[in-house]
């Protein structure tokens, strides 16, 4: 993706600086560790910062907020969850999404529940940080994409941002939130880069954006499907088929009507999602659109996932596995004759 | 294992504490009676678990807890919130699903918590409260307060690996956690000696770079002493403790099972030392309370169940919509969960 790919940002006002996605997250953390003594880190490998998103942590604040973990993912995130519930707001660096399942019980029977449970007498405000790994030859036990699974757990807020500008922005306001909020971002994402503002600025949950405008077919597109459906969005125009590029940036609360404001204008829908088909947030798009507007819908929507299979080591089986802008496209084509 | 009721430390903390013991002791036991007449009578649903004749192993900790200072259980949950001072009335209420319940109707017997009072909630998950007491821990060392937290745990969670990793997160950071252990013998109808490698899940301690003391959990003051003392090494930031109270319960893991697992010579050789009873002897026999205290004390306990169970059933049932309420701080509408209705 080019600079120029987020249509959200306005720096016409205003400095900006260049950054990347993993130098945006580092900015997002520094600022609100320094605007409020409450926030404190923990995880694995936190003080070396393997990928820099911690770096110089320890230094400016100290070992009390600044902690390495054992690896014990139930222990850290249930300590996460009752410091939460207890005045600080952590935010925990889980480093691979995978290791999130470690911690399955703390996160599902806890941190979503406590609050429903307890009738509202806990807030629990804290962030789950989690890398998706993939393409890069990790093979299965670091290589899912499981911000699908998550969202089939009521009490639990998740986002999965695209771009420098989109995670500083989401990440401060997950930090400021107080409820438990998981955040996925895909390390595909991680050189991209960007100009974003000098000044502070925040993006609100459940609220979208558009990629690139268009009137033809809408690509509903999820974390690393992203710059793929932008990809595949330049190559459509070239047939002369305008697509319009909608990026949800958070999953839960989800932007229902920028969705359906772009499909009721267009009336053709492909949603392009890394998670494995069945289940994913594309089935749940593709569902909910077609609940919802059924008879604007001038062809059968298309999901665009990765297959209901595990992820191989090997680079030749793996390569064709995820969502890119070619099956994008042809899909777009497909609900184009549709 | 360590038995101190004749130990000189009862003098210092005065009849009105010693009398505050026996009243929660009694009022769980109660609560605990009437809920079960209530549960009988179809008045709550779903299932209860008791903390009969393990009150001593509950009160001997909550009260060597300042108000301030945190808990977490598990489904054994009434006795908890009760020892650390929670209002029976919204706790009663709560068991009968009302809208006046402390959880507004949402947690149930299992699932009681009572935050004015500390108490962050019961794990319905065996086990699963525990790292998050950690975490309450954590949180009073980074805020510098002296606060304390105490994770109530049974015999069967002792073997889950959550609080094996809790034990030791809590020591390698030093934090003023208290591990307490009520082993009464059994996960349901397992027997500890098929279910863990050691005869006193206090041993397990040493593993964890930690003292671990294992009490007679009927001895209320004997309980309270060890407690005071993991409180006291919590306070001063000498980090955590493992505490293991022998006890046992009389009655069924739930109420409405019945189960061939025990042998009825043990349950009445157990019933013979109910924690209650002993208590009462040590009160007239130190001359902390006479007899007729003590049966005004009783009367005082029944009338505030008497007022609970009434407050409890005069509440409203929570209207269907109320489901919607409480899953997050900034609440959606009804309508953005989905499903048809």
């Amino acid at each position: 993706m080019t600079d120029a790919a987020s249509a959200s940002i306005d720096t016409s006002e205003g400095s900006t600086h260049r950054v990347n996605y993993l130098a945006a997250i580092r900015e997002a953390q520094v600022e609100e560790l320094r605007r409020d003594d409450s926030v404190i880190m923990m995880g694995e490998d936190l003080v070396a910062s393997l990928f820099g998103t911690a770096s110089g942590f320890l230094d400016e604040f100290g070992p009390k907020r600044i902690r390495d973990t054992p690896i014990s993912e139930a222990g850290f995130a249930g300590a996460a969850i009752g410091a939460a519930m207890t005045g600080l707001r952590p935010i925990v660096d889980f480093s691979v999404s995978t290791f999130l399942y470690s911690a399955m019980d703390q996160i599902v029977s806890q941190a979503a529940k406590i609050r429903y449970m307890s009738g509202g007498q806990a807030s629990i405000p804290l962030v789950f940080r989690a890398g998706e790994f993939f393409g890069s030859g990790d093979a299965a036990h670091h290589s899912d994409r499981p911000h699908s699974m998550f969202m089939t757990v009521p009490g639990l807020k998740i986002i999965a941002p695209t771009t420098p500008y989109d995670i500083k922005g989401l990440l401060k306001t997950a930090i400021r939130d107080d409820d438990p909020v998981l955040c996925f971002e895909a390390k595909t994402l991680w050189n991209e880069r960007e100009h974003i503002p000098d000044d502070e600025y925040l993006i609100p949950f459940g609220q979208g954006d558009v990629k690139r405008e268009g009137t033809d077919v809408t690509i509903v597109a999820i974390g690393a499907a992203v710059p793929h459906a932008v990809a595949a969005a330049a190559t459509l125009s070239e047939q002369g088929i305008s697509a319009e590029v909608v990026d949800p940036r958070s999953l839960v609360p989800f932007d229902w009507d920028m969705v359906f404001t772009s499909v009721a204008k267009t009336s053709r829908l492909v949603v392009a999602d890394p998670a494995p088909l069945t289940c994913s947030t594309a089935s749940e798009v593709v569902a909910t659109v077609t609940e919802a507007m059924f008879g604007d819908l001038a062809a059968a929507p298309v999901r665009v996932t990765t297959p209901d299979i595990q992820i191989p080591f090997s680079p030749t089986m793996e390569a064709g596995l995820y969502p890119d802008a070619a099956k994008i496209a042809a899909a777009a084509e497909r609900v184009m004759k549709g | 294992m360590m038995s101190t009721t004749d130990a000189t430390f009862v003098g210092d903390l005065g009849p009105e504490f010693l009398r505050e013991i026996q009243r929660r002791m009694l009022l769980i036991r109660r609560f605990d009676e009437r809920a079960t007449d209530l549960h009988a009578q179809g008045h709550v649903p779903a299932v209860i678990h008791t903390s009969t004749n393990q009150e001593a192993a509950v009160v001997g900790a909550t009260m060597a807890l300042r108000e301030d200072d945190y808990m977490t259980g598990n489904h054994r949950s009434h006795g908890h919130p009760i020892g650390k001072g929670s209002d029976v009335r919204g706790l009663m209420a709560e068991l009968l699903g009302r809208s006046t319940g402390i959880c507004r109707g949402k947690g149930g017997s299992m699932h009681l918590a009572d935050f004015s009072v500390g108490s962050l909630g019961e794990s319905g998950i065996v086990g699963s409260g525990v790292p998050v007491a950690v975490g309450a821990a954590l949180s009073a060392s980074v805020r510098g307060t002296d606060q304390v937290a105490l994770a109530f745990f049974g015999d069967g969670a002792a073997n889950a690996g959550p609080v094996h990793e809790a034990m030791n997160l809590a020591s390698v950071w030093k934090l003023p956690a208290i591990f307490y252990c009520e082993n009464n013998g059994f996960a349901i109808t397992v027997p500890i000696a098929t279910s863990t490698s050691v005869v006193d899940i206090s041993d397990r301690a040493a593993g964890y770079s930690m003292p671990g003391v294992t009490v007679d959990g009927q001895d209320v003051l004997a309980v309270y002493e060890v407690t005071a003392a993991a409180v006291a090494r919590a306070r001063r930031g000498e980090g955590p403790s493992l505490i293991e109270a022998k006890t046992y319960r009389t009655r069924e893991h739930a109420e409405g099972l019945f189960l061939d697992y025990r042998d009825q010579e043990e349950i009445d050789a157990w019933a013979k030392r109910d924690p209650i009873k002993l208590f009462d002897s040590w009160l007239v026999s130190s001359d902390t309370m006479t007899a007729k205290e003590l049966v005004s004390l009783r009367a005082e306990v029944e009338a505030e169940l008497d007022e609970a169970v009434s407050f409890a059933l005069d509440s409203e049932m929570p209207a269907p919509e109320e489901a919607f309420e409480d899953l997050y701080t900034n609440p959606l509408p009804a309508s953005r969960f989905g499903g048809v209705r």
